[in-house]
């Protein structure tokens, strides 16, 4: 707790002001065998400086690893990218139906590391394996040697032991194991990598760690910029010099992290706030609501803003248009109360409606538009 | 008032695996009591042994050595029918609602199956709907549902509601919350809580997650590879901590704010 202000501050000062990457009007959506189309990133537009970690907060089901595998140019059938374009280091990448991705892009301009990427390793192989058959898919003709020496010298640079190398995944707990996948994904020195909730599995103290290792790789220029996405935001404020809240496939606020977490400008990312559970004494004994319901279905969004059905502040303009992005490319927010109260953070109290009994009458509608979004997500 | 109750009482509580090299304590010489009516929540990182000490709670695992006590009752070796009617007060929920289920099953016919140990059909619908009513479901709403159609919410308050059939008077939720997000983990937690407050439940909880056992502990246990290092009230354990281990837990927790 002592050293998370500093940590933090070193984040601020990582930052350059250089671009790193630029995504424009990024859209994704999963085909269902009933030819439905489910747009589960609709139109997201978001920049990263180089040395930067631009955190992407919201519940499940709202995008967040979708956008993720777009970044990473990984989406595969049935998530289909309908359009948007990649900018990294002044090289386009144009998305789409049509559109070649070049093979050198992955793993060595952008990487991904998948959710659960921890279990992924193969049971009856070595690390040391993993290795080489990482290497080895990038350069045909690299050494065994040669490999392990370079996965060796990075193990070293970073603090892990190297002869996790030699162990089979069971002898490595979890966090090592994560650590482990975690620097085998950097391997390339991508320029971009994309955790996909990287810490969500681990328990606090193998947090930390990853998220320390995370961080001496950016200082190390390993990579020049990571993109975080989890749902937890007390970690995305310790690791990330700006947050993105996403919701129902768009972005509803970009901001500082640490302004996002001491002054939403977005109800949504309020509401996340609120139910953000901490050990400090104004905890105990208080009930902490969560935000009623769940993400809305993507076959058939809300009219205009998307957080509308469940928010406290929504007024009539919200159910009929798209909200508005107020404030700059960096930091936004797209809501139409910030439009009318400029400077002010939303109020907590006001966002998440107190009477609890409307939550059970949601459930029902909820189970069928979940039913129907996860069919789309098979 | 009259004095809180003792409801389970584990003495010199030990389990070990494997033998000679490989030989692990998971779990060492831990005393612990569990009082009616409370929420006790253990707390440690992964590997201290905190579900291996649910799981013999529960008597799935067999001890290697000392006594566990439910309800004054020697429960430390029952087998067979004696250890189904200790089921009949002991409930758990476990991590992962979504492969908790059998996916062919709907909710109304894995909520039937616990009859099997109740040994009454009659009195299942009704039951049912009651179990289902305490998480805040409805029957009429996901009675008839396979666990695909629910979201993950929906399935660990129905795996709660299971847990309830049976009307236990210990429920284990062994890191019931840790894979649904935020906001819904709030959702669960006020269920625990208020089956606490209206049904005088007592309550097992084992998390990784101070924050959570800040929430709706009333008693914290703290291990550390297979020891109990701290135990108390969780006033007092989360915030004036004695042992280091407890201080370095706190430490590790990302905060919202800087001035925490």
């Amino acid at each position: 707790m002592t050293d998370s202000p500093s940590r933090a501050a070193n984040a601020r000062t990582r930052a350059t002001g250089l671009r790193l990457l630029d995504a424009h009007n990024l859209t994704a959506a999963y085909y269902t065998p009933e030819g439905n189309r489910v747009v589960a990133v609709d139109d997201v537009s978001i920049s990263i400086n180089e040395g930067e970690v631009l955190g992407i907060a919201g519940e499940s089901g709202c995008g967040k690893s979708t956008l993720g595998a777009i970044l990473s140019l990984t989406a595969r059938e049935p998530l289909v990218v309908e359009g948007g374009t990649l900018e990294v280091d002044g090289k386009q990448q144009r998305l789409g139906p049509r559109a070649k991705v070049q093979r050198t892009w992955r793993g060595s301009v952008v990487s991904l590391l998948p959710q659960g990427a921890m279990n992924s390793i193969s049971p009856t192989m070595r690390v040391r394996d993993l290795v080489f058959d990482v290497m080895r898919a990038h350069d045909r003709g690299v050494k065994r040697s040669e490999a392990l020496d370079r996965a060796r010298d990075r193990f070293e640079e970073l603090g892990l032991p190297a002869r996790a190398l030699d162990a089979y995944p069971h002898q490595l707990s979890g966090g090592m194991k994560q650590r482990v996948v975690t620097v085998i994904s950097t391997l390339l020195n991508p320029r971009l990598l994309i955790a996909d909730e990287p810490t969500s599995a681990l328990d606090v103290s193998s947090q930390k760690a990853l998220i320390d290792m995370l961080l001496q790789m950016l200082d190390n220029k390993i990579m020049s910029g990571v993109v975080f996405i989890t749902h937890d935001l007390p970690v995305l404020r310790t690791v990330s010099n700006r947050i993105a809240v996403m919701y129902a496939g768009k972005i509803a606020e970009i901001g500082d992290a640490e302004q996002i977490a001491s002054e939403p400008r977005h109800p949504y990312s309020a509401a996340l706030l609120g139910s953000v559970l901490v050990p400090e004494p104004g905890f105990r004994n208080k009930r902490v609501k969560g935000i009623p319901g769940s993400p809305p279905n993507l076959l058939n969004p809300p009219s205009g803003c998307r957080f509308h059905p469940r928010c406290g502040l929504a007024m009539d303009v919200c159910t009929k248009e798209e909200p508005p992005e107020v404030g700059d490319v960096l930091r936004f927010s797209s809501c139409f109360w910030t439009q009318q109260n400029p400077g002010t953070p939303v109020p907590l109290d006001r966002v998440i409606p107190s009477e609890e009994a409307t939550m059970v009458e949601t459930d029902r509608e909820l189970a069928d538009q979940l039913a129907g979004a996860e069919e789309g997500a098979r | 008032m009259s004095d809180p109750k003792v409801i389970f009482r584990g003495t010199g509580v030990t389990r070990r695996f494997g033998r000679g090299k490989n030989l692990v304590e998971a779990v060492k010489n831990v005393d612990f009591t569990l009082t009616e009516g409370q929420i006790t929540t253990v707390v440690g990182e992964s590997g201290s042994g905190k579900s291996t000490l649910a799981r013999m709670v529960l008597r799935l695992l067999p001890v290697s050595e000392g006594t566990l006590e439910f309800n004054g009752t020697d429960v430390t070796t029952i087998t067979g029918s004696a250890r189904a009617d200790y089921w009949k007060d002991v409930q758990a929920v476990f991590q992962d609602p979504f492969s908790a289920f059998n996916q062919f099953f709907t909710v109304r016919r894995l909520l039937s199956r616990s009859f099997r140990l109740l040994g009454e059909r009659a009195a299942a619908e009704a039951r049912m709907e009651e179990a289902l009513n305490h998480v805040g479901l409805f029957g009429a709403d996901v009675l008839d549902r396979f666990p695909h159609q629910l979201s993950g919410g929906q399935r660990q308050r129905v795996m709660i509601a299971r847990a309830l059939m049976m009307q236990p008077k210990l429920l284990i939720a062994d890191e019931a919350t840790s894979m649904l997000d935020a906001s819904l983990r709030v959702n669960i937690l006020n269920v625990l809580t208020d089956l606490r407050d209206t049904l005088g439940m007592t309550i097992l909880f084992i998390t990784h997650d101070i924050g959570q056992a800040n929430y709706i502990a009333d008693q914290v246990l703290v291990m550390e590879h297979g020891e109990m290092v701290e135990q108390g009230p969780a006033d007092k354990v989360i915030f004036d901590p004695q042992h280091e281990y407890t201080r370095r837990l706190l430490s590790d927790v990302p905060r919202l704010n800087q001035s925490a």
